[in-house]
C-alpha cells in the first residue's frame, strides 16, 4: 500500500516540473539559459496569489472548468501505476473510465471557453474537440493492444507485468503501440507539431486560445491541471517503454522519474527542431497514429 | 395484470375524453397530465415487480378477429421496455400541460392530446402484446397516431411532407413484419408468439431470412441506417414533448420487436451478429456526422437518435456474435449493454427534446445561430440541458457512461479472450465506440454552447425567459434519473439479467437444450444458464465507477471552495471578453454552431456532402455578403430518391392503360372476361 501511495504523490508534486523541463530543454536549443526548471511552480504560486477578472458573459459555467479540470485529473491519478508501482485504486476496465474522465474535463474546459463568446476561444474550442474525437480511439487502441498482451483489464494489469521478457518476445508490437500513443501524447498535450504553447498568435493555437479569459487562481488551475495530463499521458508510455521491474521501490521509482524526465527532453527536443503542422494536417497525423496501434496490434 | 390492463384503460379514456374536451384546453391538458402521471404509476408498479424477480403475469381474452388472440404477457424484456414507455409518457404529458398548446393550432388541441393516449396506449400494447396479430395492429395504430401528432405539430408543408414521408416509410417496414410474422406463423403454427420459441429449430436458412426480415421491418421503425432517412424529418416536425415520446421510446419498439424475434429464433449465427455490428458501426459514426452538419437543433437531435441506435445495435451485435462464438460472458455484457443502452436513451433524449422544446418556445427558432446566452435567461431549461449533454456524450458520471462502458466491457473480452473473428469485432466495436463518443461530444459541446453560452444571437433569444412550472419539473425529474441511473447502475445488474435471461440460451431451464445441432447447423455450442454470473464481472467495476464518482464531486468541489476561500477578500473583477484590443464586440463575431463544426465537417466531406452557397465581397461597390451551408441526407439524396423516382416512372408508363377512356375500360372487362370464360373451359 505505501508503494501505492507514492504514484500520486509524485505525480501531484513533479507534474509542473515536466513542463519545465521541456522549457530548459528548448532554451537550450536555442543557446538561452532559460527560466529556472521550477518555473512552473513559481508561476502557479504566483497565480494563486492574485484575484480575478470575469467577463460579463460569462456564468458558472466557465467557473466549474478549470476546477473541474484540476478535479478530473487527481481522480485519474488514483488509477494510474507508475512502471512498477502499483496505482492505489484499479479495476477491470479502468482504462476505459480514466480515458473517458480525461473526455470529460475537455468537455468541461471547451464549454468553458465558448461561454465566453469569443470568436478567439471559440476556435480553439472547435479545434480541441474535432483533434480529440480523433486521438480518443488511437488512445483507447494503443492500450488495449497492450492489454491483450498481458492478458489484463486495467492500467495498473496491462502496464506493470511488462518486462524485459515482453519487450524480447513482442518488442516490434509495443515499439508501434508507443510511437502510436507518443503521437496522442503530443497531440493531447497541445505540443508542437500539433499545438504550439507558445505562440502568440491567437489564430493558430488551440489549447492556450481557449483559457485566453481566464486568470488568477483559475489559471493556476488550468496550468496545473495541463501539468497533470502532461505527466498522466507521459507515465502511461514510460511505464511501457521502460521495462523495469525490479521490485525495489527505490530503483522502479528511478527508472520511471528519469523516464518521465527524459520524455520531456524529447519533447522540448522534437520541439526545438520540428514546426508545427498545418492545422488541416493534424487528422492525418491523429490518424496515423490509430494506425501504427492498429498495425501494433496485427503483427502480433 | 390487472394495474397493467387499468393504466391500458385509463390512457385509452383519456384519448377519448381529450377528444371530448378539445374546446376546453386548460382542463384537456389537466387531465391528460392526470392520466399520464396516474397511469405511469399503475403501469410501473408490475413492472417494477417482474424486473425484481416477480412472476411473468399473463392475460388473455376471445377477439373477434380470424387468427388473432387478445393476449397480452409481461416477462421481464416486456416490462424492461415498458420502464421507458410509462417514464417517459408521465412526463412529457407533464410537459405538454403547459407546452402543447404552444405547438399546436388552438382547434386541433383535443385531438392532439386524444393522439398523444392512443399513442401511448399502442406502445404499451406493442411491448405487451403476445400474439402477431395483436402485434401488428398496434405497430400500426402507433404509426397513426404519431404521424398525426407530426401532421399536426405545424401548419406548412414541412409537416406535411414529413408526416407522409413518415407514414410511406413506417408502412414499406410493416410490409416486411406482415411476412415475418405470417412466416413465423407457418412455420410453427400459429401467431401466438408462446409457440413462436420452436422457430429455434428451424433451418438455417430461414432462421436468416426471419433474421433479414426483423432487421429490415424493425429497422425501419427503429432508425437503422439507411432506414433512417424518415427520421430526422419526422422527430423535428413534431411537437418536442411528442418527439421526445417517439425518439425516446417510440423507435424503441423497433429494438424491442428485433431483439423478441432474435430471442425467438435461438442460437445466432455468426452472420447475425456481424449485420448488426455493421448496421451500429455505420448508424453509430454517419448519425453522429450527419448531426454534426446540422443547424436545427432539433433536426441534430433526431440523427443523434440514429447515433445511439447504433450504439444500441453494436451492444446486441456483440451479444450476438458472443452466442455464436460460445463466449456467454461477451453475450452477456453486450446485450446488457445494448438493452441499458436503450433506457438510458430513452431518458437522455427525452430530456435533449424538452429541452429543446423550451429553447423553441421561447425563441420561436430552431435554428442554433440564432440562439445563444440563454443559460442566464433559462437557468433551469440550460442545466438540465447540460445533464443530457454529457448523458449523451457518454461522460461519467452520467447514464450514458454506464450502459456504453458494459458494451465496452464486453468488447474488451472478446478482444481478450475471444477467437479470431471475436477479436476483430471487438477492436471494431472499441474504435467505433471511441470515435462517436469523440464526435458526440464535439456535437454537443457545440449545440449546448451556441444555444446556451455566450450572448444571444438574435432579439428573441436575449428576450427570453425561463419556461412554467410543470415543463422544468418534467425536464429537472429526468436529469436527476441520467445520474440516479448511473449511480444505481451497481444495483440494476441483477434486473438486467433477468431481462438477458428471457434468450433461451441464457433462461435457467433451456441451458442444455438451445444449440442443438439439426442437419447442417453448426457446432453444438453449450451454453451455461442465467446471465448474471457474467454480468456480476461488472458489479466491481460499476461500484467504482459509483464511488470515483462521488469521489471527483468532491474533489471539484474541494477545488471550488479552495478558489472562494483563495479569492475572499480578493479584487474580484468585471469585465469584457477579451477580443484582442478590438473595442467594439458584437454578438454576431461569436463562433457559430458551422464554425464549430467546420473543422470536422471538412475532414468528413466525402460521406457529408455539405453545400456551401458563398457571396463573396467583390466588385468595387461590394454588396452584402452571404454565406450559407446546407447538410441534406446523403441516402435521402442518393439512394431513396432516385428509387422511388426510378418506380415511379416505371409506375408512370401504366397510365398508358388507365388513360381515362370508358371504351377502353370496357374492352379491358371484355378481353378479361374472355380470357377467365378460355382459361375455363380449358
Amino acid at each position: 500500500m505505501s508503494a501505492a501511495i507514492l504514484p500520486p504523490v509524485l505525480a501531484l508534486a513533479g507534474a509542473p516540473l515536466l513542463q519545465g523541463i521541456i522549457t530548459r530543454t528548448k532554451a537550450w536549443f536555442a543557446g538561452r539559459r532559460g527560466p529556472p526548471l521550477l518555473q512552473p511552480y513559481y508561476d502557479i504560486a504566483k497565480l494563486l496569489r492574485k484575484g480575478a477578472v470575469y467577463s460579463g458573459t460569462t456564468s458558472w459555467v466557465f467557473r466549474l472548468g478549470p476546477a473541474a479540470g484540476v478535479g478530473v485529473a487527481a481522480l485519474c491519478l488514483l488509477f494510474l501505476p507508475l512502471g512498477n508501482l502499483p496505482a492505489p485504486f484499479s479495476f477491470e476496465g479502468d482504462l476505459v473510465f480514466v480515458i473517458y474522465l480525461l473526455a470529460l474535463a475537455r468537455f468541461l474546459t471547451v464549454i468553458a471557453a465558448m461561454d465566453t463568446g469569443s470568436a478567439f476561444e471559440g476556435m480553439g474550442a472547435s479545434r480541441e474537440m474535432a483533434f480529440a474525437a480523433l486521438a480518443e480511439p488511437a488512445l483507447l487502441f494503443g492500450l488495449v493492444a497492450v492489454a491483450r498482451q498481458t492478458g489484463r483489464l486495467s492500467l495498473e494489469g496491462l502496464i506493470r507485468p511488462i518486462d524485459v521478457g515482453d519487450w524480447a518476445a513482442h518488442g516490434a508490437t509495443l515499439l508501434l503501440v508507443l510511437a502510436g500513443l507518443f503521437l496522442v501524447f503530443l497531440a493531447e498535450n497541445s505540443r508542437i507539431p500539433v499545438d504550439d504553447p507558445t505562440t502568440h498568435l491567437e489564430l493558430t493555437m488551440i489549447h492556450e486560445v481557449m483559457v485566453l479569459d481566464h486568470g488568477g487562481p483559475d489559471f493556476a488551475f488550468v496550468e496545473y491541471a495541463a501539468a497533470l495530463k502532461l505527466w498522466i499521458l507521459g507515465a502511461l508510455i514510460t511505464g511501457i517503454a521502460l521495462p523495469v521491474r525490479t521490485g525495489e521501490v527505490a530503483i522502479d521509482l528511478a527508472a520511471m522519474v528519469a523516464g518521465l524526465a527524459g520524455l520531456a527532453v524529447l519533447v522540448g527536443i522534437i520541439e526545438s527542431t520540428l514546426v508545427r503542422l498545418r492545422l488541416v494536417q493534424v487528422p492525418h497525423l491523429l490518424i496515423g497514429a490509430c494506425s501504427l496501434a492498429l498495425l501494433g496490434f496485427l503483427i502480433q | 395484470m390487472t394495474w397493467l390492463l387499468a393504466a391500458l384503460g385509463l390512457t385509452l379514456a383519456g384519448a377519448v375524453l381529450a377528444f371530448a374536451l378539445g374546446s376546453r384546453p386548460v382542463a384537456c391538458a389537466w387531465m391528460s397530465t392526470g392520466v399520464g402521471l396516474v397511469a405511469a404509476l399503475l403501469g410501473l408498479w408490475p413492472c417494477a415487480g417482474v424486473l425484481a424477480g416477480g412472476a411473468v403475469a399473463t392475460f388473455h381474452a376471445p377477439w373477434a378477429m380470424p387468427l388473432g388472440e387478445l393476449a397480452l404477457r409481461l416477462d421481464a424484456l416486456s416490462a424492461f421496455f415498458l420502464v421507458p414507455v410509462f417514464l417517459l409518457g408521465a412526463l412529457t404529458a407533464l410537459y405538454g400541460s403547459t407546452y402543447l398548446a404552444h405547438a399546436v393550432a388552438p382547434k386541433n388541441l383535443g385531438l392532439a392530446w386524444s393522439a398523444f393516449h392512443l399513442l401511448m396506449a399502442s406502445m404499451v400494447v406493442v411491448v405487451l402484446a403476445a400474439d402477431g396479430l395483436l402485434f401488428l395492429v398496434a405497430w400500426e395504430l402507433t404509426v397513426l397516431a404519431s404521424a398525426a401528432l407530426v401532421i399536426l405539430g405545424g401548419d406548412d408543408e414541412a409537416n406535411r411532407h414529413a408526416g407522409w414521408l413518415y407514414l410511406s416509410a413506417s408502412h414499406l417496414g410493416t410490409g416486411f413484419l406482415l411476412v415475418l410474422f405470417l412466416l413465423l406463423g407457418r412455420e410453427t403454427g400459429s401467431l401466438a408468439f408462446g409457440g413462436f420459441g420452436a422457430a429455434a429449430g428451424l433451418p438455417d436458412g430461414l432462421k436468416g431470412a426471419l433474421f433479414l426480415l426483423a432487421v429490415v421491418g424493425f429497422g425501419t421503425k427503429a432508425g437503422f441506417l439507411p432506414l433512417h432517412v424518415w427520421l430526422p424529418e419526422a422527430h423535428p416536425a413534431a411537437p418536442s414533448q411528442v418527439s421526445a415520446l417517439m425518439s425516446g421510446v417510440m423507435i424503441k419498439t423497433g429494438i424491442y420487436g428485433l431483439v423478441r424475434v432474435v430471442f425467438f429464433l435461438g442460437h445466432p449465427a455468426a452472420w447475425w451478429g456481424w449485420t448488426l455490428l455493421g448496421i451500429g458501426l455505420v448508424s453509430g459514426i454517419l448519425g453522429v456526422l450527419f448531426a454534426l452538419a446540422q443547424h436545427d437543433l432539433k433536426r441534430l437531435l433526431a440523427y443523434h437518435s440514429v447515433e445511439n441506435i447504433g450504439i444500441i445495435a453494436l451492444g446486441l451485435g456483440l451479444g450476438l456474435l458472443g452466442l455464436g462464438a460460445g463466449q456467454p460472458a461477451v453475450a452477456a455484457l453486450g446485450l446488457a449493454g445494448g438493452l441499458l443502452h436503450v433506457l438510458n436513451h430513452a431518458v437522455f433524449k427525452g430530456l435533449l427534446f424538452l429541452g429543446a422544446g423550451a429553447v423553441l418556445a421561447e425563441t420561436g427558432t430552431r435554428d442554433l445561430d440564432r440562439q445563444g446566452g440563454l443559460l442566464k435567461r433559462m437557468p433551469w431549461t440550460g442545466g438540465t440541458f447540460l445533464v443530457g449533454c454529457l448523458s449523451i456524450s457518454g461522460l461519467p458520471p452520467f447514464n450514458g457512461f454506464v450502459s456504453e462502458f458494459l458494451i465496452y466491457f464486453g468488447a474488451l473480452l472478446a478482444v481478450m479472450a475471444g477467437p479470431l473473428p471475436l477479436t476483430v469485432a471487438g477492436l471494431l466495436l472499441i474504435v467505433g465506440l471511441s470515435l462517436i463518443g469523440g464526435l458526440a461530444a464535439a456535437c454537443f459541446a457545440k449545440a449546448f454552447s451556441v444555444v446556451f453560452l455566450g450572448s444571444p444571437r438574435s432579439a428573441a433569444a436575449a428576450a427570453a425567459g425561463e419556461v412554467a412550472l410543470p415543463m422544468r419539473l418534467a425536464m429537472a425529474a429526468l436529469a436527476l434519473l441520467c445520474l440516479l441511473i448511473a449511480l444505481a447502475a451497481p444495483f440494476g445488474l441483477e434486473m438486467l439479467a433477468r431481462v438477458v435471461d428471457v434468450h433461451p440460451a441464457f433462461a435457467p431451464a433451456g441451458a442444455s437444450t438451445i444449440g442443438v445441432p439439426g442437419p447442417g447447423m453448426g457446432p453444438f455450442v453449450p451454453v451455461p444458464a442465467g446471465s448474471l454470473r457474467h454480468l456480476a464481472r461488472a458489479a466491481t467495476p460499476f461500484t467504482a465507477i459509483v464511488w470515483g464518482s462521488f469521489l471527483l464531486a468532491a474533489l471539484v468541489g474541494g477545488v471550488l471552495a479552495w478558489r472562494r476561500h483563495l479569492l475572499a477578500g480578493r479584487e474580484v473583477g468585471a469585465t469584457v471578453t477579451w477580443d484582442c484590443g478590438y473595442a467594439g464586440p458584437t454578438a454576431r463575431m461569436q463562433y457559430t454552431g458551422s464554425s464549430f463544426a467546420q473543422p470536422l465537417v471538412e475532414l468528413f466531406h466525402p460521406v457529408l456532402q455539405t453545400e456551401a452557397h458563398v457571396h463573396g465581397i467583390d466588385g468595387y461597390f461590394p454588396v452584402r455578403a452571404r454565406f450559407a451551408s446546407h447538410t441534406g441526407d446523403l441516402f435521402l439524396r442518393r439512394f431513396f430518391q432516385p428509387l422511388f423516382h426510378g418506380i415511379g416512372a416505371g409506375l408512370g408508363r401504366l397510365t398508358a392503360f388507365q388513360n381515362g377512356v370508358v371504351q377502353a375500360y370496357v374492352l379491358y372487362i371484355t378481353i378479361t372476361l374472355v380470357v377467365l370464360l378460355i382459361g375455363g373451359l380449358w
